[in-house]
């Protein structure tokens, strides 16, 4: 399937990536490409498996869990070291709520 | 021998020995740093002074009988695990003067061990790409290219012998790649840029403190010379509590290490011919022909689906990285772009427009379409089950062998000048 125009702002929007109207074309042809491309799964027959979503299927090897612990915290100092904007020990925004 | 030609296992005997001192070992790979990495661009953040004030802690410490297990070596990091007080960029603008308040797992237990960090080596945004082209930290090149080859790094070097000579030996630890380091691809399927600049490299495990593009195709990768110096890094790595984080315990080492102490015994096979480059194919083979001449038996099997790999990749990788990478908004850390009178949703779009390349744009996008409603099931889910069906044909391969031989790249390096298609630097 082919996308037209307004998809391609659209999937910029929920992106959150400005895309500039002179730009849209050239998206849209890089995305339609790739999309053309991986169109042949659907030539696979996938009835009754089920999906993968991790790295380690069962059998293979057994994803292990850590205790779940606390191992850190009240340094918010180290947290906003790196922030653009801050006000006392908040990151700044622009306003959000009128 | 000139210091930046040891191996790992080799200078760590040459510092127990006392042979050289490890503040001899590290001033000469930062010798080599400084007078290539201009033209190399290997690295995004060199700090000499900081491997020269560690190099001189772990003589003081081998002195005192309290060396480490790779007390004094020299490691170039991949700039995409968190240094702590040292500048982190994942290639790209949009962490453009991020310096991490911690450190990544991996670089804690490697100093802990005695390791000394030369700097940040250079690598694609976000690693996405097979090339090292798509940083925002500029490209690098390949010190191995050929003269007179147009796309080349060493078409400047002077033609005297001599002089050539010195620029190999330099240049032998030179690129990125060249250094030992620890890299984490993005995913399994990587193990060729090392390769293609004649490096060795181990698989896998993750933690913290990596920048990655996904979550579960992050794992570590040490490379080296030959398999024993990853090994030791991978090993160091994984003692101590890794193993209990990480997706491969201890039957992947024992299996590395059968592979590396001789295959004698083993069963052996190769993947169905045809999908590589002549070139290659040919090494291929005669790597099989050297394990059946060491007493492997090489048996034929198939993985039928492995053909569907890239395509399903090119749907998985990007839909996590659409959703990793949501992090980097312009509040907390790195780039942020805005206007006077930009709100919120403004702020974040100018920000992930100015901070990402064009790549990792197009990718969180194409990430973005497969997982938006009415698009999951045609495409991330039906790539999901591609995957397990492509896992599926490993698990019944190794029913009937010990390991897989394959190639660690379908072609040879790219030239430089061909950035090549987006589908094929897809990794």
């Amino acid at each position: 399937m082919s996308l037209d125009t307004a998809t391609v702002r659209r999937v910029a929007a929920l992106a959150r990536i400005r895309l500039p109207e002179e730009d849209v074309a050239r998206v849209q042809g890089e995305l339609n490409g790739i999309l053309g491309w991986i169109e042949q799964l659907q030539a696979v027959d996938t009835d009754g498996v089920e999906p993968m979503a991790g790295g380690t299927p069962e059998g293979i090897a057994a994803m292990p869990m850590r205790d779940d612990v606390v191992t850190d915290g009240a340094q918010a100092e180290k947290v906003l070291a790196n922030a653009p904007d801050r006000e006392g020990v908040y990151f700044g925004v622009p306003k959000v709520v009128e | 021998m000139h210091p930046t030609d040891f191996t790992l296992a080799g200078a760590i005997a040459a510092l127990d020995e006392g042979a050289i001192s490890a503040v001899e070992l590290t001033r000469a790979h930062v010798d080599a740093m400084e007078a290539l990495n201009p033209r190399l661009n290997a690295f995004i953040t060199t700090t000499p002074e900081a491997a020269m004030e560690a190099a001189k802690a772990s003589d003081a410490k081998r002195a005192r009988g309290e060396a480490g297990p790779l007390e004094g070596i020299p490691l170039a990091i991949k700039d995409l695990f968190c240094t702590e007080g040292v500048q982190t960029t994942a290639g790209s603008k949009i962490l453009g003067g991020f310096v991490p308040p911690y450190e990544s797992t991996v670089t804690s237990q490697l100093k802990r061990d005695g390791a000394v960090f030369l700097g940040k080596a250079n690598l694609d945004e976000f690693a996405m790409g097979s090339s090292n082209l798509t940083s925002a930290y500029g490209g690098v090149v390949n010190p191995w290219s050929r003269r007179n080859d147009p796309t080349c790094g060493w078409c400047r070097v002077g033609p005297r012998a001599g002089r050539r000579r010195r620029w190999r030996r330099a240049s032998h630890l030179a690129r990125r790649d060249r250094y030992r380091r620890v890299d984490p691809p993005a995913s399994g399927l990587l193990r060729h840029r090392g390769d293609q600049a004649d490096l060795w490299a181990v698989l896998a495990l993750r933690d913290r403190g990596v920048c990655v593009l996904a979550r579960p195709g992050g794992a570590v990768r040490p490379h080296g010379r030959g398999l024993r110096d990853p090994a030791a890094v991978d090993g160091r790595l994984r003692s101590e509590g890794f193993d209990q984080r990480g997706p491969a315990g201890a039957g992947f080492r024992e299996g590395l290490h059968a592979l590396g102490e001789g295959a004698a015994d083993r069963r052996a096979e190769g993947i169905p011919p045809g999908r590589h480059a002549a070139e290659i194919e040919r090494l291929w083979r005669q790597g099989l022909d050297w394990l059946r001449d060491a007493g492997a038996e090489i048996v034929d099997i198939t993985l039928p689906h492995t053909k569907y790999a890239l395509p399903t990749y090119y749907i998985v990788a990007p839909a996590e990285a659409s959703s990793n990478l949501a992090r980097y908004d312009g509040v907390r850390f790195g780039l942020r772009a805005a206007e006077k009178d930009s709100d919120l949703r403004d702020l974040y779009e100018r920000t992930r427009e100015a901070g990402f390349g064009q790549e990792v744009r197009r990718r969180i996008m194409i990430g973005t379409y497969v997982l938006s409603a009415g698009y999951y099931d045609a495409y991330y889910l039906k790539a999901q089950k591609v995957r397990a069906l492509i896992a599926r044909d490993f698990r019944e391969a190794f029913a009937g062998v010990d390991a897989i031989v394959t190639p660690a790249t379908p072609s040879a390096r790219s030239p430089r000048a061909r950035t090549a298609t987006t589908r094929s630097r897809c990794t």
